[in-house]
């Protein structure tokens, strides 16, 4: 039993760093398609991996009168909060079978904490940008979560109140992907926009804002704990896309050819939220709010009818 | 609710230059603003007056990276007003052209930076990369892509290459297609009109309460201009029109500049058919003691400078104002109210400085024989550039600057 467990463990750590290269491979995508819509050259492949080395190897600065445990410990549970949801979502999908029934919800769960380690890192650092700034993460996170779970309840209605990630995927695979209808279609776009706001990528890059609040919530950290907070965005930009081909498109066969088929669909979602990236200006923080509350909620809700009535 | 302040500066990523705006808010709303400049003090005007009345024009060229053609101009219209000389009608043309090609590329860098402001990188790429062929044509009128050092009391100092107009009427003609396509795109984005119409509203009354100048006050409906005012140079024989538009938000800014870029390009190409041959220069012999002031249209607006002579070889006095000074005053009628997102957009008329090339003819001392003239120098700057273009077109140097970091590491 002892043994069983270190083995997960150890699968659990190893599908964690697979989903991080991942994250490493999609960040230079979007670095480099990026670079091609501004008419620029754009980094080389090893970009985003040199400058979370380059991060590790500078100084760690607390600033006076920041709160120093919660200041620095605060990276650290948003990249295990992370690193978990990054190793549920992929063993779910290496092997469906193993997983456990409510994982969805668990996963939903992991993936708010990164952006609340944020907040709680940003206030203890005693900045006042950084205290606007996470004022601004906590009004994003209620507007887009709100969408976000009724997009996720709406699938799980569909796949026949499966709480299990590895069983939403088979029953896909029997029915056809939860993609090809009118709610599938309606909550592909919210789940995209939704991933955009959790990423904090324009439009809805609000609380960092490097022009309004020279990075708001990271603006004091620096070194070691800014590379954790890189990593964990990082393994985000390729969870969100994952997440999004498991629930909606699939999710990935890891046998022969369909991993390369897999990868394509995840490959078609980073260059939407890409393309959306570099095609919007920033919006303010009370019309996000306002977007995700009004026309975004309202949609998911008759996308959840619509599945309801079996559209 | 609790009041705190946020600084935005005396440095900050969204101003080029240290200036300090004291935000105070509740929350997120701003509730007041205070306003801190001096921070760039050099002490211009004391050394204009320790120079010659010809360096001077040179000192005044270092005020202001962008604007470096306007403070010359009204700084050379200052001492000519004082000597009271008549400048020949092909340095006026010149000094239009310059002028307005000046006020592309600025106008062309804003909108680069506005939409860098408003997180909008994609327009900030663009609008520059539309910027590089007005300082490519800078670069083959002048010699130099920034600091021109075209203008002299009595006239300008380097003659223009008629054969060179055909080309840079082609390149005109693809800076007016660009901006058309940037005016198009950045006037009928809706998300861009959520984000800046309404914002930041400068009333007809507040803008000419506070003075303001350029395209802020033309923004708010005012055709408040210099170049039909009291026309200088050749603005007063060429075709084109004062750009206002309704509103005073942000939009109007930037819609006034946008639409101003198309009538500056069409002043450039009039002046380049309408050109006069004859002299460039008056020739000023000598200094009577008394004031004179001038005054330009920088692309940033009124440019104000005033000198006294003593009949010697220096101003006993040179005032300079710039556009800015007026300007800044009005975020009290436009910032408050707002959120600090909108101040940020609000604020950002603030300008980043350049370094100059320097340029020079070789001349071999024993012989006294140009072994280089200007325009083969010329050709050099221009090979220079495209070579760094080259070289930093290319990943591979990219590459292998990163590479040796990963190896030092």
């Amino acid at each position: 039993m002892a043994v069983q467990g270190i083995l997960t463990v150890i699968k659990f750590v190893v599908i964690a760093i697979a989903i991080l290269v991942l994250g490493l491979i999609t960040s230079w995508i979007d670095r480099k398609v990026t670079a091609r819509i501004q008419a620029r050259v754009g980094p080389p492949w090893f970009q985003p991996i040199a400058d979370i080395l380059k991060l590790l190897g500078k100084e760690t600065l607390v600033p006076e009168g920041a709160g120093r445990n919660v200041f620095l410990y605060a990276p650290v549970i948003g990249l295990a909060g992370m690193a978990l949801a990054a190793a549920l979502l992929g063993n779910a999908l290496i092997s469906p079978e193993v997983g456990f029934v409510g994982d969805v919800v668990v996963l939903v769960y992991l993936l708010v904490i990164p952006a609340i380690a944020l907040i709680i890192g940003a206030s203890a650092s005693g900045n006042p940008m950084a205290a606007v700034g996470a004022s601004r993460e906590m009004k994003l996170i209620l507007g887009y979560e709100l969408p976000y779970l009724i997009v996720i309840a709406t699938v799980i209605y569909k796949t026949g109140f499966t709480l299990k990630l590895g069983d939403i995927v088979e029953t896909q695979a029997l029915d056809g992907w939860n993609l090809w209808s009118i709610s599938g279609v309606i909550g592909f776009f919210i789940l995209l926009l939704s991933a955009q706001a959790k990423l904090g990528l324009v439009p809805f890059d609000i609380p960092e804002a490097d022009q309004e609040l020279m990075g708001g919530v990271i603006t004091e950290y620096s070194g070691p704990p800014l590379a954790l907070i890189r990593i964990t965005k990082t393994m985000l930009l390729a969870v969100l896309p994952l997440l999004m081909v498991t629930l909606l498109m699939g999710g990935v066969q890891f046998e022969g050819l369909s991993i390369l088929w897999g990868f394509l669909k995840y490959l078609v979602i980073v260059v939407l939220i890409v393309l959306i990236r570099n095609t919007n200006p920033r919006v303010r923080i009370d019309q996000a709010l306002k977007f995700f509350w009004g026309p975004v909620t309202a949609l998911s809700i008759i996308a959840f009818i619509l599945a309801y009535w079996g559209l | 609710m609790k009041k705190t302040i946020v600084p935005l500066g005396p440095f900050h990523p969204l101003l080029e230059e240290a200036e300090y705006f004291k935000l105070i808010v509740e929350g997120e709303k701003v509730v007041d603003i205070d306003m801190r400049v001096g921070y760039m003090h050099r002490g211009i005007e004391e050394l204009s007056t320790q120079k010659t009345w010809d360096q001077s024009t040179f000192v005044v060229e270092r005020i202001c990276g962008i604007c470096s053609t306007s403070h010359p101009m009204a700084y050379v219209l200052a001492v000519e007003d004082l000597c009271g000389c008549e400048v020949p009608d092909r340095a006026k043309y010149i000094r239009s052209i310059i002028c307005e090609l000046e006020r592309i590329h600025s106008h062309l860098l804003w909108v680069g930076l506005a939409g860098h402001f408003i997180g909008y990188d994609t327009v900030f790429m663009w609008g520059w990369k539309y910027r590089e062929p007005v300082l490519d044509i800078c670069e083959k009128l002048t010699g130099n892509r920034n600091h021109y050092a075209m203008m002299k009391p009595g006239g300008v100092r380097r003659d223009l290459n008629n054969d060179d107009f055909a080309w840079v009427h082609k390149e005109m003609d693809k800076v007016i297609k660009s901006t058309e396509m940037l005016v198009g795109a950045v006037l009928d984005d809706p998300v861009l009109h959520a984000r800046t119409k309404g914002i930041g509203v400068l009333s007809k009354k507040d803008a000419i309460g506070y003075g303001t100048l350029g395209p802020t006050v033309r923004a708010s409906g005012i055709p408040d201009d210099i170049r039909t005012d009291d026309p200088y140079n050749a603005y007063d024989r060429v075709d084109w029109k004062v750009i206002t538009w309704e509103g005073g938000d942000v939009f109007a800014k930037a819609a006034v500049r946008l639409l101003e870029i198309i009538e500056s390009a069409k002043i450039v190409k009039q002046c380049m058919d309408d050109m006069p041959d004859g002299p460039i220069d008056a020739n000023i012999k000598n200094m009577p003691p008394g004031e004179g002031i001038g005054h330009a249209e920088a692309p940033r607006g009124e440019v104000f400078h005033y000198v006294r002579g003593d009949g010697g070889n220096s101003a006993v006095r040179h005032k300079v104002r710039a556009p800015s000074f007026m300007n800044i005053p009005s975020f009290k009628a436009t910032c408050v109210g707002h959120t600090i997102s909108d101040v940020a957009l609000i604020t950002a008329a603030v300008d980043p400085c350049y370094c100059c090339t320097e340029r020079m003819a070789v001349v071999e001392r024993a012989t006294d024989k140009l072994v280089m003239s200007g325009r083969e120098l010329e050709e050099c700057s221009r090979k220079a550039t495209e070579n760094l273009k080259k070289e930093y077109g290319s990943p591979t140097k990219v590459e292998k600057t990163v590479q040796k970091i990963l190896s030092d590491f």
